[in-house]
């Protein structure tokens, strides 16, 4: 009769959406399927597990990176935000209700990757033209909205945050 | 415009609203079918043939076995002992030709990615390690690829078939050749279009978990229509029909492609029957590529005939449309090639119509229905042929398409291709894309572009979409589609209203839109409504998502169902408050007296007495807090829609890639119920359309290897590239419905390819070349601009 | 698709990772920024027997000016080389080009050491190494070398990397005032892999090109300087309208183009030649400005 193990694994320490998080994961377990199924951290979607997608898109160490190409065992000590974070920071939020508004999503499969990458453009540029951020949100794909409303609603997001006063900021 | 308040009422009919649901596909909280597991899951990877036509034998499966973690390795003998095989047929044109389908192959595979094992091991890696030790003996047999090799016939795609042609259909009214024979202008345009497919961004998936004790099977999918899946595997696993519950959670896309029976999901339920333990399969984006139906592979020839007074007086079509090699099951890939037949002539009132359509096999995968089925074919086939019809009498394409429309006081009209043409507006939908589109000035500009060297083009395409397919659509074929669908309107104690339907939620909006028409129709806040879809055992059969149907159909459903629950509400009212149900109103959950408008009773105190205090409702009195309305669309078979797309495209004259600056729609699906949600429907499927004009490729070579197997060579749409997209709508309401909606989903996709070809030609115009292949690739831009050497491979 | 089973190694430090390396030479794996290799191993086209995680090893993403040489560590993430100042300053070129790299994410993540490693004939970090002759400078456990970038690229996914050898860093001379870069790239979709894409430069006297640098990539199997064409433009005056035109008849003799698949050779060739005439109008402008 043959093994019925899994993997062989390794132990890992790191912090998820700001709670501290020990496992034990196989080398060849990719982040995403790691948060996915490991921590049962579902709003990071796998949609092409060789890059090009965009939907695996998780924070590691304040970057975005594709969760899909990144070994679990590569996030020890590391710090990883996901869209399940419990406490979105200010863009975040800011774009998620922004695309909920617009309805810059439909299927959503693509959402959780797109706000992720679209919060980091607007950290980076509060106030990103048209174009700018067309050029950001280019490595995820979305095959609902043709893009139109995405457009908008990283726009809207951007007005409304240069709109909040400084001093009475969105949480985050 | 309705006989029975639908125009006048409250108002959540028509209003752009957000989806309630996606608050929590924002947050992350969507639950796809790999967000599910079930205790005890096993997972499942299939051995698929690297072989596009060849006999085989499996020669060991034991070290497969042996592997870390592997459960079962399954063979298409094991599966047989549980699940049937299938054949597509149509009752309708009984000589469809193709051959029983297995979840595995049985002795010769048929196409490249097609499953011929499948193992099971705790994990997925661990299944895919068991792949690797499988030992596989195969015999090539020569393959049919292109369209053209199938035709030729010299190979079969099925050994022992008498030629590759599964269907050849052909109709022709009297007056063709007359009309021909006496057309002052000939004009013929061939198009081929290449396969492509949906990629929904979630890819299909199955969660199945048999339970032997009371041999009832738990399923889900990543699916379409619940019921039709439901149906299928009770029957190919020979169950009960009320033992198989499958729930179709958020679906991430569909596009048509999750409406098929495909071999890897009957085999995940045949594996957990085998087993005894809940078996997930979800596709790898290489799997889906290679498995998931394609679309649209046609060569098409057409010819037009207009008299000496610019009318065009007739059209001949000629279509071979490739189908893989089966026709895929249920709802045979030969649909669209029948959709695209009905679609031909399109906005215009053309009398004489002949047509041949021939599908044929090939030893690729299957094709089948993808969005806006058939239709672009048949758009970008007459719109092209109106160019040239126009450029043949030497006048503007928007002066011949005028002369030429079905005029609204010839409606209805039933075209020879076989549509009932009724409620469309194609004069409005133009004029108004003209003033959206700035239209004068734009040509302007061209000509100023055009002098600065600049090589841009404007294209138009009318179209009209078959919709909200009825009953007659698929029950003539003898194909068991349901095209109807069941609301059941139930309101609790504290006055909140639950909805279960068969229609199904895959992005599109429809929860959000019969949560705003049952609103209306009761007379609640909306915020009260809350709408359950995709669980086979929380509602009747129905249809699900498909044909751009929920608004027209099951909205229509939906619609009745509310007023059922209110009128049971204003009579319990009128009684406990002694007065008559007609001087009573309900508004926003409010039930008020008529003309006063004074508020007597909420409904939340209504339901709370009724559930818990009957006792002290008048004698008699058994009002229904839970009522279901049930049916579907009787009359025209397809309800049509209509519209004007229009792109304006430069091409750059390096490379001969082809940048869409600006692309506008007009379309009129009747009542728009939320315009928020309906545009960005059109939207989409205008970027997918885009798509398919310029990028999508599902490339074979000519040994039949799949060549577009990852997104890095399938070229999907991307931010950047794409244009903005401006939709403006004219509503024309169905006049045979109390609603007056219409489908609205494809409409994007339908005439979005038409539109960008014409631009692009419009474009290459000056340099006296044209393209005739979808997708336009840059060498052949390059080429009909003359800029490169050498002639076309 | 995921990878087969693989052993997993994080040396803290160079000299365990060139030990792990030179204990597994082909069987090992080099994870950098792992962009191109855990597709590689999703798809189990590569199935590595130990991936040796170099991520955890100090100093191998600096980016430093030493003299008249700009050192830019292998692990060095696509993004922090586009944005950084240095480099922007002594090496606009790849400012310019990295652009064109992939997407946000990837290029968070990808590392310009495994980008040469890769060695794909369409990437655009090799064709800027062998543009402005850069030395790349390998390690293995008996010792270091330094290949120059012209010589390191040998053919499609093929470089001069023994297999226990690791790229540590790549030394960039800085070019003197008088010379202009400049890179384009035609791709199908924006930050897909180039159809056709030229790193060009130029240094000049006044109006007289001095020197010049043209390397094309996705052209060719790997890229190269094309000398002919530089000695075309050398010595010529920049008002001398008849030099690009002699240049890019040249090509067509020059190159040998990468055959094959949806885009036929006469179309790269076509490619290159619109290159050549649009880096050369540009490098004409920037001068004059």
């Amino acid at each position: 009769m043959n093994n019925t193990s899994l993997d062989d694994t390794i132990a890992i320490s790191l912090s998820v959406n700001g709670t501290n998080v020990s496992a034990r994961v196989s080398p060849r377990g990719s982040l995403v399927d790691f948060l996915r199924h490991g921590l049962g951290l579902t709003g990071s979607h796998v949609g092409c597990e060789h890059g090009v997608c965009g939907a695996c898109n998780v924070i590691v160490e304040g970057r975005v990176v594709r969760g899909c190409l990144m070994l679990a065992v590569q996030a020890d000590g590391a710090q990883i935000t996901t869209i399940d974070s419990m406490s979105p920071d200010r863009y975040v939020l800011a774009l998620q209700q922004a695309f909920y508004e617009r309805a810059a999503l439909q299927c959503g499969f693509c959402t959780s990757g797109m706000i992720l990458q679209a919060a980091e453009l607007l950290r980076r540029n509060e106030t990103p033209t048209r174009e700018e951020i067309r050029d950001a949100l280019s490595g995820n794909y979305c095959r609902c909205t043709g893009y139109h409303a995405i457009v908008d609603a990283v726009q809207t997001a951007s007005h409304a945050l240069n709109a909040t006063p400084s001093g009475n900021r969105l949480p985050g | 415009m309705s006989s029975n308040g639908a125009g006048k009422a409250a108002g959540y009919i028509g209003k752009g609203m957000p989806r309630a649901a996606t608050r929590r596909l924002v947050s992350g909280r969507g639950r796809y079918v790999d967000d599910i597991s079930l205790k005890g899951e096993l997972h499942a990877a299939f051995l698929r043939s690297p072989r596009p036509h060849a006999s085989f034998k499996i020669l060991e499966t034991t070290e497969a076995k042996a592997v870390d973690g592997v459960i079962a390795v399954l063979t298409v003998e094991d599966i047989e002992t549980v699940c049937g095989p299938w054949q597509c047929t149509l009752a309708n044109a009984p000589n469809l030709f193709s051959p029983p389908q297995r979840p595995l192959a049985l002795q010769r595979v048929v196409f490249q990615g097609e499953p011929i094992a499948m193992v099971v091991a705790m994990s997925r890696a661990q299944a895919e390690d068991g792949l690797e030790r499988i030992v596989v003996e195969y015999d090539d047999l020569p393959a049919v690829t292109s369209i053209e090799d199938a035709i030729a016939g010299e190979a079969r795609t099925h050994a022992g078939a008498p030629s590759n042609l599964a269907l050849e259909y052909v109709q022709s009214t009297s007056g063709v050749e007359l009309a021909f024979d006496k057309a002052a202008h000939v004009v013929h345009q061939r198009l081929k279009f290449n396969r492509k497919t949906g990629v929904p961004l979630e890819p299909r998936g199955i969660l199945a978990s048999y339970d032997p004790a009371d041999d009832a099977m738990l399923v889900h999918a990543s699916h379409q229509m619940p019921h039709q899946l439901q149906l299928i595997i009770a029957d190919l696993l020979d169950m009960q029909l009320n033992k198989v519950r499958v729930i179709c959670p958020d679906v991430g896309g569909g596009f048509g492609i999750k409406m098929h029976i495909y071999p890897e999901e009957m085999a995940v339920c045949a594996a957990t029957k085998i087993l005894g333990r809940p078996v997930k399969y979800v596709a790898d984006r290489i799997e889906s590529m290679l498995s998931d139906v394609h679309a649209r592979e046609h060569v098409v020839e057409a010819s037009m005939a207009i008299d000496s007074d610019g009318r065009i007086s007739a059209l001949k079509v000629d279509d071979i449309q490739g189908l893989g090699a089966y026709s895929v099951y249920p709802r045979s890939s030969t649909a669209e090639g029948f959709s695209a037949l009905r679609a031909m002539g399109g906005a215009y009132k053309i009398e004489q119509f002949s047509a041949r359509l021939r599908s044929v096999l090939q030893n690729k995968v299957m094709t089948g229905q993808y969005r806006s089925v058939g239709h672009p074919v048949a758009v970008a086939i007459t719109e092209a042929l109106i160019e040239q019809g126009a450029r043949a009498r030497g006048e503007s394409s928007i002066v011949f398409r005028k002369r030429n429309f079905v005029k609204a006081s010839e409606m209805p009209w039933v075209s020879p291709a076989g549509g009932r043409m009724i409620d469309l507006s194609h004069y409005e939908c133009l004029d108004k894309l003209l003033i959206l589109s700035g239209h004068a000035e734009l040509e302007r500009q061209i000509t100023v572009w055009r002098e600065q060297g600049r090589v841009v083009g404007f294209g138009l395409a009318s179209f009209v979409e078959f919709t909200a397919t009825g009953a007659e659509g698929y029950g003539r074929a003898g194909v068991l589609v349901s095209s109807q669908d069941t609301v059941i309107v139930a309101m609790d104690p504290t006055g909140m209203v639950t909805v279960q339907s068969s229609a199904a939620e895959i992005g599109q909006g429809i929860q959000q839109g019969l949560a705003q028409i049952i609103a209306d129709a009761v007379g609640l806040p909306i915020v009260s409504i809350r709408v359950n879809l995709g669980d086979t055992q929380a509602s009747p059969h129905g249809g699900g998502a498909w044909s751009s149907r929920g608004a027209a159909i099951t909205g229509e459903v939906a619609w009745q169902a509310g007023r059922k629950l209110r009128a049971e509400l204003l009579s319990a009212a009128a009684a406990i408050l002694q007065t008559e149900a007609e001087q009573l109103d309900l508004v926003e959950g409010d039930v008020i007296e008529k003309p006063s408008g004074r508020a007597r009773m909420t409904v939340a105190e209504l339901s709370e007495m009724i559930q818990f205090r009957p006792y002290d409702l008048p004698e008699g009195l058994r009002p229904q807090l839970t009522v279901a309305h049930g049916g579907g669309r009787g009359g025209d078979t397809f309800l049509p829609t209509n519209g004007v797309q229009a792109a304006l495209v430069e091409i750059d004259k390096m490379s001969g890639k082809v940048v869409v600056l600006k692309h506008w729609v007009v379309e009129d699906c009747g009542r728009v119920i939320n315009p928020l949600l309906v545009d960005e429907q059109i939207r989409g499927g205008v970027v997918q359309g885009i798509g398919e004009a310029l990028y999508e490729h599902c490339r074979y070579t000519e040994d039949g290897q799949f060549a577009s197997g990852t997104l890095a060579d399938y070229l999907l749409p991307m931010a950047a590239d794409m244009p903005d997209v401006s939709v403006a709508h004219v509503e024309t309401p169905y006049s045979g419905s109390v609603l007056g909606a219409k489908g609205a989903g494809e409409a994007g996709a339908c005439a979005a390819p038409a539109a960008i070809l014409n631009a692009v030609n419009a474009a290459l115009a000056p340099f006296g070349g044209s393209v005739d292949t979808l997708p336009i690739s840059p060498v052949a831009v390059l080429r009909a601009m003359g800029a490169l050497q050498g002639v076309a491979a | 698709m995921k990878p087969a089973r693989f052993e997993y190694a994080r040396p803290t430090n160079l000299v365990d990772a060139l030990i792990l390396l030179r204990d597994h030479r082909d069987d090992a794996a080099i994870l950098s920024g792992g962009q191109s290799l855990v597709p590689m191993m999703n798809l189990r086209v590569a199935s590595p027997q130990i991936v040796i995680d170099i991520n955890s090893i100090p100093d191998m993403d600096e980016i430093a000016i030493d003299g008249s040489t700009l050192q830019i560590g292998a692990r060095s993430r696509h993004n922090d080389v586009l944005r950084s100042k240095l480099v922007q300053q002594h090496a606009p070129l790849l400012s310019m080009a990295l652009q064109n790299v992939a997407h946000e994410a990837i290029r968070n993540r990808g590392t310009l050491g495994g980008s040469l490693a890769l060695a794909d004939p369409a990437a655009e970090m090799p064709a800027c190494m062998v543009c402005l002759g850069a030395e790349i400078v390998l390690r293995s456990a008996d010792g270091s070398r330094s290949v120059a970038a012209a010589d390191f690229f040998r053919g499609i996914y093929d470089t001069a990397l023994e297999p226990d050898e690791l790229i540590t860093s790549i030394r960039i001379p800085v070019f003197s005032a008088d010379w202009r870069f400049v890179f384009h790239e035609i791709a199908r979709r924006h930050g897909d892999f180039a159809l056709a894409g030229l790193a060009f430069g130029r240094q000049y006297n006044g109006e007289i090109v001095q020197d010049c640098r043209a390397v094309f990539l996705g052209v060719e199997a790997f890229p190269r300087r094309l000398i002919e064409i530089e000695q075309a433009f050398i010595g010529t005056n920049l008002n001398d309208r008849g030099t690009i035109e002699k240049a890019d008849q040249l090509l067509a003799s020059s190159l040998d183009c990468l055959e094959g698949g949806e885009y036929p050779t006469e179309y790269r060739l076509h490619l290159a030649q619109q290159l050549l005439v649009r880096c050369d109008s540009e490098a004409f402008d920037e001068n004059r400005r």
